[in-house]
């Protein structure tokens, strides 16, 4: 193995040479997070704003929680921004990360055709509304990836019962704006990320059918990969990251982003004064 | 949802206007493509040159698994860089993961593998008087190479600009060991996959265009120079 690597290393030298690799730059921040936030905008419009107050260049790489979970996990990243509570308590209970906090929450919500062919609209019971879907073998496109959503979504099926199969039962294994794309198409059904939603609900026939739930509710958290393992992860990087998103300005840029005019997160890092916390 | 039209209308739009992010991205590109293909095709041409014009045991079968490499998916490609590269992997100290470099290590191997069996096809094909010629003329074996491959000159640099249309418009590798990051690492396919997610259809539809002129020009450019070649 080792006389392997040295030859690897070896071949690789020139190149290295040729090119400069971008060796272990502490300027440069690597944050995993879900397609959600970044298809949603939210860290467009952050991102600029931690980049002037601190000088780090901070690299996204947009996956589904999973594999922004396992690239933590394989220090591959440095900083992680997720959405799948049990799948992250797994994570921290391995020693993977550290200094994981509550950043922010939105909210799921279930969309789906205009016609509502299995009746949903205006349920409130998100699992009700999902037997429904089922019982009807309407079309539902499932994520598929292993990401926040589809865990969520993979708990719902659970909890009532149901094994999902069959041709109305589509698992497209892409991101969440695809997946609200292919929806449209197929006119079928699909579990959402209201920021997700929002940023390209005009682009789209579909409609919110079922939400309010408190299942529904979508909870974010931040943490570092765990510098014990890694010691070369730019933990000095994420920890300025994780103190700026729980900073009161980065609470407060969180709580003031708007698309089409509606908020998308509800801080809940620190408590803002009601006057600054968007209503939900 | 906008039409077709429109959304052409408005990539047209950002093309002549100069956009900067669809610049950025073409530069990506163009720079991770360029700097691949100068690192494979010396190496595949002469790997290339070897098996047409050498003889030693392993050769055929050398060959014959070359050639069957050169159907290997580039997400397959994509997945074995990554596993080299990550943290855990065999180089992972050499932090290369999600970096140009790795982009540029996936195309490697990919403009690698389509170019020798290629490559070798137009080598094994060709008159083979000129290297006993420039051997029995007492030219060393690598001034010999030299004279054939100045020879086949036309089909070799086919070749090439047919391995560098692959790379600059693979997408699995590029995204997976990429990590499509802004700036940095986005390129023209994993833009037009990022844009597509996003419904955002005039950006992709620009970048395409991007990617066919360059086809074209590629083109152009080995038509005239094959039409040179002829009227020798």
């Amino acid at each position: 193995m080792n006389k392997l690597r040295l030859l690897l290393v070896l071949c690789m030298f020139p190149l290295m040479l040729v090119w400069g690799a971008a060796h272990a730059d502490s300027r440069v921040l690597r944050l995993s997070t879900t397609t959600s936030t970044q298809n949603s905008g939210l860290l467009d419009y952050l991102l600029p704003t931690f980049q002037k107050n601190t000088g780090y260049d901070v690299h996204v790489i947009a996956v589904g929680t999973g594999k922004a979970l396992r690239m933590g996990k394989d220090g591959d990243a440095d900083v992680l921004l997720v959405h799948a509570p049990p799948a992250e308590e797994k994570f921290m209970a391995g020693d993977n990360g550290v200094n994981r906090r509550y950043v922010m929450y939105n909210d799921f919500v279930i969309v789906g055709p205009k016609n509502d062919p299995a009746g949903i609209r205006g349920m409130m019971d998100a699992k009700a509304a999902f037997q429904k879907i089922a019982r009807s073998k309407s079309t539902f496109v499932s994520r598929g990836d292993d990401s926040g959503t589809n865990k969520k979504e993979k708990i719902f099926w659970k909890d009532i019962g149901i094994t999902p199969h069959g041709s109305w039962y589509r698992a497209a294994g892409q991101g969440m704006g695809k997946v609200l794309l292919m929806t449209d198409e197929m006119q079928g059904y699909t579990l959402v990320d209201r920021g997700t939603w929002l940023a390209l609900k005009d682009k789209l026939g579909l409609r919110v059918l079922v939400q309010g739930d408190k299942l529904l509710f979508n909870p974010y958290h931040i943490m570092a990969v765990n510098p014990a393992h890694y010691p070369d992860v730019n933990y000095k990087g994420a920890m300025a990251f994780i103190g700026w998103m729980t900073s009161v300005q980065g609470q407060r840029l969180i709580g003031q982003y708007r698309v089409h005019g509606k908020e998308l997160f509800v801080p809940t890092a620190i408590p803002l004064k009601v006057a600054e916390r968007t209503s939900h | 949802m906008e039409d077709f039209g429109q959304a052409s209308l408005r990539a047209l739009h950002l093309l002549v206007t100069g956009d900067r992010a669809l610049w950025n991205i073409v530069g990506v590109s163009f720079s991770v493509s360029v700097r691949a293909i100068l690192v494979a095709a010396p190496l595949a041409l002469v790997l290339a040159f070897l098996l047409a014009y050498t003889r030693f045991p392993a050769r055929l079968p050398i060959t014959t698994v070359l050639q069957s490499l050169q159907s290997v998916p580039t997400v397959v490609v994509g997945l074995l860089v990554y596993m080299l590269l990550t943290r855990r992997g065999v180089l992972g100290d050499l932090h290369l993961l999600f970096t140009q470099s790795a982009m540029v290590i996936g195309q490697i191997v990919i403009a690698f593998l389509f170019m020798v069996p290629m490559a070798h096809g137009v080598l094994a094909g060709a008159d083979r008087r000129a290297w006993e010629t420039a051997r029995t003329l007492g030219a060393p074996p690598w001034r010999a190479m030299w004279t054939v491959m100045g020879e086949l000159r036309f089909g070799l640099l086919a070749v090439t600009i047919a391995a560098f249309a692959r790379i600059v418009t693979e997408v699995g590798t590029s995204i997976m060991v990429g990590g499509n990051i802004e700036n940095f690492t986005r390129n023209i396919p994993t833009a037009i996959a990022l844009q597509t997610s996003k419904g955002e259809f005039a950006q992709g539809i620009a970048l395409g265009l991007v990617l066919l002129l360059l086809a074209l020009v590629l083109n152009v450019f080995l038509g005239i120079l094959q039409g040179r070649g002829e009227m020798r």
